[in-house]
């Protein structure tokens, strides 16, 4: 298919665009296979939009007379307004826009087109391997191994070739628990506690079914992570009802019969299509600036978006808990293991582990329990909070994941080597990038795509050091510790960096946030000045000590 | 003295507790635990203690204090429990003036630094700073002796062209006899804001002088042929006054007026407004939605709200259109106070400095007889006369701080401070209800002045953002007053709950470095001076260069004293008191290990395999 067939009118003149908290501007439209392009036709101040077609969530065009009016609704939660003179050209432009926005086929995608105009200096598809991940394990364990049991991605295709699993496991048990797993999910190593040993493992359902069916590898795998004597734990995501439930579908889980040595905690985190209303209900509040007081605070409640974050945020501090006080280790899983799980377990790993605080870290956290574990990105993230089409598999997962960790940030300012600009960007890209990290919905997929070969990845382009100075916090210094945050109502805010970005004049906050950034500088400015005097004087008191002598 | 005493966690549901003794002084309830941790209460904080039912380990006392502190104590014998009861109900209520805080309190102050420290303060200078008198304005001397208006001060401004009778005839038309005159000028705009109680209008009287004095205020603007009449009550309140023969202005009657309601209510809706909030912020193992619905039940922000667009209101009049406008409510001692002072803080940055704010307190508050010992409950009192209403004007004015974090010269823990000594009688600033009580009161001989102690410890309350440049001196600050821009203040209501406060703080931090810099700017200059020295003369006295080099690192800058251990002369900062939560963020974790451990407020209970986690 051509992208010509889809513009019928590929450039519009004195087009006007209107923005919140910014002047009307007036300029040329241009539209391309995979941009909305404009440009404002002063020269003096050449202003340019460029809009990823795949960024827009929705559009709607209105008329006044020949004066049409497109709004754009993106993903990123933006709205812009472009007043089209000609009823023509706007429709025209409005159902390109409708038809670039809306492409079915994964490789029409602009990371399929897009091609870098920086020198890449790391590869980011090889930069965050699960081998170099095993390497730093087995400096200090030799209890696990790397299994290759799902090369061909035959026993799980939702899991990447290569896992991390307890090394009295052989893969002909594997491949005999994927069977009693959801979707082939067996019990892998999400995390290892190096202070204490214990191991955080993440997996889906077990298939128990009505009549109770049990798998002895299963549980010879699990008891594995065990210390003789203790117990360990198992972090359900439903709650138990629901659990019980999915027995009845052939699903279930681990019966005290059948896993003595394990206790079962259901905390049960919301799914998919209530998450989706909730991001939908709080979006739409946060973009009515005419609410009194009462009718704010009462949308957001309804919304209950800071209760799903609480009830992550506390699932996560329970399993760190149960890994670092109660010095037991945990399996976690909800039913599939590809989305509460996967916030639980990467969010205990943000609480617990230092390493995941710093911005390598959290990329290599990002592809190893999101990317590789087989998070549903393409179908979570196809529609953001302004999808009025009926809704799929969308669900802002991620971008609760991510709110969870600007939450902790908060709290602990100084402990993590990004700032919210790097959360805020992680967002922005797993719902529309010109890279393709974010493309498929598991490695399986992603092979098969040949993104690795097709496309450019996402931490190619984070890593340059140009880049990375923007999402460097300076008030980071390295915290060894585990950071517990504060759960209370009270202490969680409305992430409005995401959510009221577009909604309110950010100049001031901005500035701010640059003297901040200014002390800090001045500050190691000083120090090296400071510290240079010091020698210089140092060596002056001794060469004069010489002289003397 | 009483050992054995618990103090329980108020937000933890595993009844975690310190054990520690309890001390009761002539002016404080002091606790130190095991690990010789203290909190110090004073007396005059203490807004309620409650007995509660005997239970197996001891008898609890809860104490409730003005600065939203919530004390859960256990004490193991009854009878101890009832007479720490007994001699706190007595030692929290005084009933005479001379029996508050500050009429013993002794800072080691000579006489006469005790007399500069209440002159740094001069209103007749701030009228100056403003331009009056001028041409149109000028001081009368109508309250000299508070004849006119007991509640005034005696030095009063207004338009030139009202005559004495005209002063006269309005005050008796006005309730308590709170005549409008001057609260701010604007030099630029020559307009004014004018203040003013309530007109004894009923349904129909009217008044020539007052009518003149509005008139006379008008005309003192020439750049505006009409002038504002904010009543800050909503309608509905200030026509049921009229029953009362009271009311507000009747457009015919007065010239060239704009008449406009701005609706805020009332002492006794903020009161149990604010009790509400308190007490969903107070519960244990809150959830979100009960807190949020919590949160609009109580109607806070709501009011707040409304405080601060009536502010941006008068202050557009002003600027925008240069128009003066008069401002009331009933008495014009409560909300006036509020938009008032409010408006002029978004006029005029001066009010946004340390010193300017101190000033604009003493004159739209303390000087215009805003009722601090009713609405504080310094005496033992009408409970009906209490009120937040200047905890509202602070957090108005933190919530500007928020939306301009650049303009400011002080920052929260300033607010936070001066709302602690409003309530703690320490200082004699707040003490009574107007001018001429405080003179009788001869506060200015008997008791010390808060602000040359602010003054004095300003490095603790200086934003290291504030950019004195960021507005030009007469512009106006336009806050964003859509709702979601208000939020929960949870370092006033919270305080001293540290477990909810951020475990590093970063205001600590950029307040560290910034202070740090000025050190090292310091430091540079002297190794400078001391290297070109050395180039310049070869001899040089070699010990004392040793001895600098032999200096630690500069960076040994020291966390601002922790509460802790200073006792009077400010016992108020008592050792729990962490504005900002605990310090890690200044103790770079060092000590944090043992921190978490302890204070940790995530406890786990793992029962019948249902966790529970509480914070």
């Amino acid at each position: 298919m051509e992208f010509a067939e889809l513009i019928k009118t590929p450039r519009a003149d004195n087009v006007v665009l209107h923005r919140p908290f910014h002047p009307a501007v007036e300029g040329t439209l241009c539209l391309t296979g995979h941009h909305l392009i404009f440009s404002s036709r002063r020269q003096d101040n050449a202003e340019e939009l460029w809009l990823l077609h795949s960024n827009i969530d929705s559009s709607e065009k209105r008329f006044v007379g020949s004066l049409g009016t497109i709004i754009i609704k993106c993903k990123d939660l933006r709205i812009i307004q472009l007043d089209i003179p000609g009823m023509e050209e706007c429709l025209n432009i409005a159902s390109s826009i409708e038809a670039l926005s809306t492409l079915d086929s994964v490789t029409l995608m602009y990371p399929f087109f897009y091609r870098p105009m920086f020198e890449v200096l790391e590869d980011g598809w090889s930069s965050f391997l699960l081998e170099q991940e095993f390497e730093l394990l087995s400096s200090v364990t030799n209890e696990w191994r790397l299994s290759c049991v799902n090369k061909e991605f035959s026993v799980c295709p939702s899991y990447p070739p290569l896992v991390i699993v307890p090394k009295c496991v052989d893969d002909e048990a594997l491949r005999k628990v994927a069977l009693f797993r959801h979707g082939g999910r067996f019990p892998v190593l999400s995390y290892y506690h190096k202070k204490n040993g214990m191991a955080m493992m993440r997996s889906s359902q077990p298939l128990t079914g009505t009549n109770g069916r049990r798998c002895k590898e299963d549980e010879k795998l699990i008891n594995s992570t065990l210390r003789s004597g203790r117990r360990g734990f198992v972090i359900d995501t439903r709650p138990l009802n629901v659990a019980q439930q999915a027995r009845a579908k052939g699903g279930g889980f681990e019966q005290e019969v059948h896993y003595p040595q394990w206790r079962r905690i259901h905390k049960y985190i919301e799914r998919f299509n209530i998450l989706q209303e909730s991001f939908i209900k709080l979006v739409e509040a946060c973009n009515d600036q005419s609410h009194n007081m009462d009718r704010w605070l009462s949308k957001l409640e309804a919304s209950n978006w800071l209760t799903h974050i609480k009830e992550l945020l506390t699932a996560a501090c329970l399993a760190a808990q149960c890994i670092d006080r109660e010095g037991a280790s945990v399996l976690v899983h909800g039913s599939e293991g590809t989305d509460s799980t996967l916030q639980v377990t990467s969010l205990a790993q943000i609480i617990l582990d230092p390493r995941c605080r710093t911005i390598r870290g959290f990329e290599a956290l990002v592809v190893r329990e999101w990317l590789q574990a087989g998070h549903p990105f393409q179908q979570r993230c196809a529609q953001s909070a302004y999808s009025n089409s009926k809704q799929k598999w969308e669900a802002p997962v991620f971008l609760l994941f991510l709110e969870c960790v600007w939450q902790i940030h908060r709290q602990f300012p100084c402990s993590f080597e990004f700032n919210e600009q790097f959360l805020i960007m992680l967002f922005e890209h797993a719902y529309a990038s010109q890279f393709g990290t974010f493309l498929g919905n598991n490695e399986n997929e992603r092979a098969k795509l040949k993104l690795p070969q097709k496309t450019m990845s996402l931490w190619s382009w984070v890593n340059r050091p140009e880049e990375l100075t923007r999402f460097q916090n300076p008030l980071y210094e390295a915290n060894s510790l585990v950071i517990w945050p504060s759960v209370a109502p009270q202490s969680l805010q409305l992430w409005e960096g995401v959510f009221l970005r577009w909604n309110r004049p950010s100049r001031f906050l901005e500035e701010a946030e640059e003297e901040r950034i200014n002390i800090i500088k001045y500050n190691k400015e000083l120090q090296a000045k400071v510290n240079a005097l010091r020698r210089q004087l140092a060596q002056l008191e001794t060469d004069e000590e010489s002289q003397e002598e | 003295q009483v050992e054995q005493v618990k103090l329980l966690d108020r937000f933890s549901t595993s009844n975690k507790s310190l054990t520690g003794t309890l001390y009761l002084t002539a002016t404080h309830l002091l606790f130190i635990d095991s690990s010789q941790r203290e909190t110090w209460i004073l007396h005059h904080h203490i807004a309620a203690v409650e007995k509660l039912p005997l239970t197996t380990s001891g008898c609890p006392l809860v104490i409730q204090c003005k600065n939203f502190r919530i004390v859960h104590f256990v004490v193991p014998r009854e009878r101890d429990c009832h007479d720490i009861y007994n001699s706190l109900l007595q030692l929290s209520r005084t009933a005479k003036y001379e029996e508050l805080y500050a009429f013993s309190y002794n800072p080691k102050q000579n006489e006469s630094e005790q007399v500069k420290g209440w002159q740094l303060i001069d209103l007749a200078e701030e009228y100056k700073r403003m331009g009056v008198p001028n041409a149109y304005w000028q001081l009368s001397d109508a309250n000299r002796d508070y004849k006119i208006c007991e509640t005034y001060p005696r030095e009063l401004y207004v338009p030139r062209t009202a005559s004495k009778p005209i002063i006269v005839g309005s005050s008796k038309f006005r309730s308590k006899g709170r005549f409008p005159v001057l609260s701010y000028y604007h030099k630029n705009k020559e307009a004014a804001i004018c203040r003013c109680s309530q007109p004894l209008s009923g349904f129909s009287a009217r008044c020539l002088e007052d009518e003149h004095m509005l008139q006379a205020i008008s005309k003192a603007n020439p750049s505006n042929r009409y002038m504002y009449v904010m009543d800050t009550r909503p309608k509905l309140n200030a026509m049921a006054n009229r029953a009362a023969g009271k009311g507000y202005e009747n457009e015919d009657n007065y010239s060239n007026i704009r008449f406009q309601f701005v609706g805020i209510e009332n002492i006794h809706v903020m009161r149990s407004s604010l009790q509400k909030l308190l007490e969903v912020s107070g519960t244990r193992g809150l959830s979100v939605n009960d807190f949020l619905s919590g949160l609009e039940n109580s109607g806070w922000l709501r009011h707040v709200k409304a405080v601060l667009d009536a502010a941006v209101f008068l202050a557009k009049a002003i600027a925008v259109e240069s128009a003066s406008v008069l401002v009331h409510c009933s008495d014009g001692w409560d909300r006036t106070s509020q938009v008032c002072s409010l408006g002029a803080l978004l006029l005029d940055s001066y009010y946004r400095t340390i010193k300017g704010f101190m000033v604009l307190i003493e004159k739209d508050w303390i000087s215009f007889g805003h009722k601090f010992s009713d609405r504080c409950c310094q005496l033992d009192g009408d409970p009906k006369e209490i009120s937040p209403v200047f905890t509202q004007f602070l957090e108005s004015v933190w919530n500007l701080t928020e939306q301009f974090p650049q303009a400011f010269e002080y920052n929260e823990a300033f607010l936070l401070q001066i709302h602690e000594h409003v309530h703690s009688c320490q200082f004699g600033n707040f003490l009574g209800n107007c001018q001429k009580e405080r003179e009788e009161l001869k506060l200015k001989e008997k008791t010390y002045s808060l602000w040359p102690f602010l003054l004095a410890e300003q490095k603790k309350y200086q934003n290291p953002l504030y950019n004195p440049d960021f507005s030009p001196e007469l512009t106006l600050l336009e806050p964003n007053t859509v709702s979601f821009n208000f939020k929960f203040w949870r370092n006033m209501y919270h305080q001293f709950d540290r477990s909810m406060h951020p475990r590093q703080s970063m205001l600590n931090l950029i307040m560290n470095t910034s202070e740090q810099n000025k050190q090292l700017e310091e430091d540079i200059k002297e190794l400078e001076a001391k290297i070109k020295q050395r180039n310049g003369q070869s001899d040089v006295v070699l010990e004392k260069e040793q001895e600098q080099t032999a200096h630690p690192a500069p960076v040994a800058l020291k966390t601002p004293p922790c509460f802790q251990k200073e006792q009077p002369p400010m016992p108020v900062n008592d050792a729990v008191r962490t504005i900002e939560g605990s310090n890690t963020a200044d103790n770079r974790y060092s000590e944090l290990v043992s921190e978490f451990s302890k204070a940790e407020p995530a406890v786990v209970s793992l029962e019948y395999g249902v966790a529970r986690m509480t914070c």
